[in-house]
């Protein structure tokens, strides 16, 4: 008896636990389910259902196929869905991310491999909402974070002059993501919390001019990309602000597009803003790096009006507040080492005093590339070099050799010291550990 | 986040764009200054001019492949001065698209046009300098006689046509796209012939040098690279225009 009295007096806390922990089971389980449900709908909504009855064979006019050929320009889909030295528009490019490698996709009407089979509707939902035709949801390094904000006429343009492409059969290769990035279940979480689908609505209070900028900026010319930074999870930080950030896996750094310190154009006239695009250099600086890619493949092709309409808008972007600047003062040995290196190798171009050559070389001495605190894009320029981009209006360009063969790590660093503490600039000096991390 | 102009108006936006304007106003206060001092800095107006030439836009180039394209056969870094003007454009365009792979050089031409190649291609071509010595050959003479052998006269057995089939008889180059084989150093001809080896480096289909170091065994590159850098340059040195009819095989580069 004694025993069964012990029995019963233990089953009774085991029972009230057990009901406990299926309480919570199933609280847990309502709470997954909630917020899987939160995140579906976050993932389909404002998305009209596709209507896939309707046969209607594809039409288009020329003036459409002419005006998509410009809206791929302006978003420049080349620069990603070519792969180099392949066929245009076949896609196959790697795009390494801190994810995995990503591959571009074939935009060509390829039946099989390609946009054959899709409808300006299914185009639209991958621009706008970032969907396939299948439904499944794109990689964001797809930018339909600010393709998003293409109007409709412009994506049917876009769509009718890739369908005016001659067909590539190319297979397009599955991306390498590592787990969890490669799942749908991840990309859903990330739209949820990264994502809302909302297409570009003119700001009343401002120009027609600013909006047709602000359009182009935010949308097709998807400057966010780059010039806003990524968080930890690869979405952009404040996209609209345009503040700078580092260009993931490639070690370039998109400057500030609101700040004078970096590269804001607040101060700069509307024709300078348009030469840098048009172009690819101007009285205040030259392109080089992914921004003479940039020139290169999209905004040289575009119509005055639209580079003016940019410049417009980028001159009136909300400028940031910076902290006043707390510059160090380089070491005198490596300052003088580095003087002894710009005298034998950079005077030449940039001249004795970094007073740079016309039409030719940029001045170091005030040159904001050169003094901005992120020092990444110098040691890019020293180790690597480069031109400008050949434009109509820069046909020629003088070029920047590559020295990395030439110089080592604390030498770059010392003639890097050198220019941001010469002739009045006064930026930090750069370690030798900073040129190893930026290689 | 924002990601359009949709935002609602409420009562919490308007508290911290005041906070906001107030934060402005004291950044003002203290950036204004700092503007000022940072102005300080702007240069002169840029007076300085180099000169407005093709020699001047190519210092990028000169830096690796030496003064004037000369280079020296001590390193890898191939002589570019005298090359066939069509050889040295279609390489430029092969490094833009991917069909020769060295991140250093497709960096430099990525976004040059096919004009500027051009003249960036006349330009080395039509440089006629002095060539460095031959390099010292380190092999076994019985090593360097096969490789002369396979240079001189191919081997048929294996498919593999005679250098000079192509390349001229004294391997200065065949107009207009054969390059001269001589003045290179060894490093980079064993770069070139183990690139295309492995696929890394492709000529224009049918890309017939890319089928030849197929058939070449490694040892056969490490001796042919040998011989070759370690010729002497004949008095002539300057690439022919002789008709070679018909090539050996069938090669892209030669139908240019």
């Amino acid at each position: 008896m004694t025993n069964m009295t012990d029995i019963s007096s233990s089953t009774a806390p085991v029972q009230r636990r057990r009901l406990w922990v299926r309480r919570l089971l199933l609280a847990l389980l309502l709470l997954v389910l909630a917020l899987s449900a939160l995140v579906a709908w976050l993932n389909v909504r404002g998305e009209a259902a596709i209507d896939d009855s309707a046969a209607t064979p594809f039409t288009t006019t020329h003036q459409q196929i002419a005006q998509g050929a410009y809206i791929a320009r302006a978003g420049n889909c080349a620069a990603c869905h070519t792969a180099r030295g392949g066929a245009d528009y076949a896609g196959g490019l790697g795009i390494a991310t801190p994810f995995g490698t990503v591959y571009t996709s074939n935009l060509t009407p390829d039946a099989e491999t390609g946009l054959g089979r899709w409808t300006p509707a299914t185009f639209w939902r991958a621009m706008h909402h970032g969907r396939s035709a299948d439904g499944h949801l794109l990689v964001p390094v797809f930018p339909y974070t600010s393709y998003t904000q293409v109007n409709r006429a412009d994506s049917d343009a876009l769509f009718a002059y890739l369908r005016s492409l001659p067909a590539v059969a190319q297979a397009n290769r599955p991306h390498a993501l590592a787990f969890p990035y490669n799942s749908q279940v991840a990309l859903a979480v990330w739209r949820a919390l990264f994502f809302r689908a909302a297409e570009f609505t003119s700001e009343p209070t401002q120009t027609a001019q600013w909006n047709r900028g602000a359009y182009l900026v935010r949308g097709l010319g998807h400057c966010a990309a780059c010039h806003a930074g990524r968080n930890v999870l690869g979405a952009s930080n404040g996209a609209l602000a345009l503040q700078g950030g580092v260009i993931p896996m490639q070690h370039w750094y998109a400057p500030s597009l609101a700040s004078a310190r970096e590269a804001g154009v607040a101060d700069w006239s509307t024709a300078q803003v348009v030469a840098l695009l048009k172009n690819g250099t101007s009285d205040n600086g030259s392109v080089i790096g992914p921004m003479a890619d940039v020139v290169f493949g999209s905004t040289q092709h575009l119509l005055d009006a639209d580079l003016e309409a940019m410049a417009v808008f980028l001159k009136a972007l909300p400028q940031q507040t910076l902290a006043p600047r707390t510059a160090k003062t380089p070491e005198p040995a490596q300052f003088a080492s580095g003087e002894k290196i710009y005298k034998e190798h950079c005077s030449q171009c940039h001249g004795e005093q970094g007073e740079g050559a016309r039409g030719a070389y940029p001045a170091l001495a005030g040159n904001r590339v050169v003094t901005m605190d992120q020092s990444a894009n110098l040691v890019q320029i020293v180790l690597h070099g480069g031109y400008p981009p050949a434009t109509a209006g820069n046909a020629r360009p003088y070029g920047m050799p590559p020295f990395q063969q030439t110089l080592n790590g604390p030498q770059i660093a010392a003639v890097l010291s050198y220019i941001r503490h010469a002739w009045g600039n006064t930026a930090s000096p750069v370690s030798a550990l900073e040129v190893l991390r930026h290689q | 986040m924002n990601f359009g102009n949709t935002t609602q108006p409420s009562p919490m936006p308007n508290l911290i764009f005041a906070i906001g304007r107030a934060l402005l106003l004291a950044a003002a206060v203290v950036w204004f200054p700092l503007q000022a001092a940072h102005a300080q800095a702007t240069p002169p107006p840029l007076t300085r001019t180099v000169p407005d030439t093709i020699a001047q836009r190519v210092l990028a180039c000169t830096a690796c492949h030496g003064k004037e394209g000369r280079a020296t056969n001590a390193g890898y870094f191939p002589r570019i001065a005298g090359k066939p003007a069509a050889y040295l454009y279609n390489q430029l365009r092969n490094f833009r698209e991917g069909r020769r792979s060295n991140a250093a050089m497709t960096h430099l031409v990525d976004h040059l046009s096919d004009a500027y190649l051009r003249e960036m291609a006349d330009y080395f071509a039509n440089q006629d300098l002095p060539y460095p010595p031959p390099q010292t050959a380190n092999a076994p003479a019985a090593v360097l006689a096969q490789a002369q052998t396979l240079v001189q006269h191919g081997d048929a057995q294996r498919k593999i046509p005679a250098c000079t089939q192509c390349h001229g008889s004294a391997m200065t180059g065949v107009l207009p796209a054969f390059p001269g084989l001589l003045g290179l150093p060894r490093d980079y001809l064993i770069g070139q012939l183990g690139a295309w080896r492995t696929d890394t480096r492709h000529a224009a289909a049918p890309d017939c040098m890319g089928k030849i170091a197929k058939r070449l065994t490694v040892d056969e590159v490490s001796a042919i690279a040998t011989w070759l850098s370690s010729q002497p340059l004949p008095v002539q040195t300057h690439a022919v225009a002789v008709s070679i009819t018909p090539l050996p095989m069938d090669c892209g580069s030669g139908r240019r």
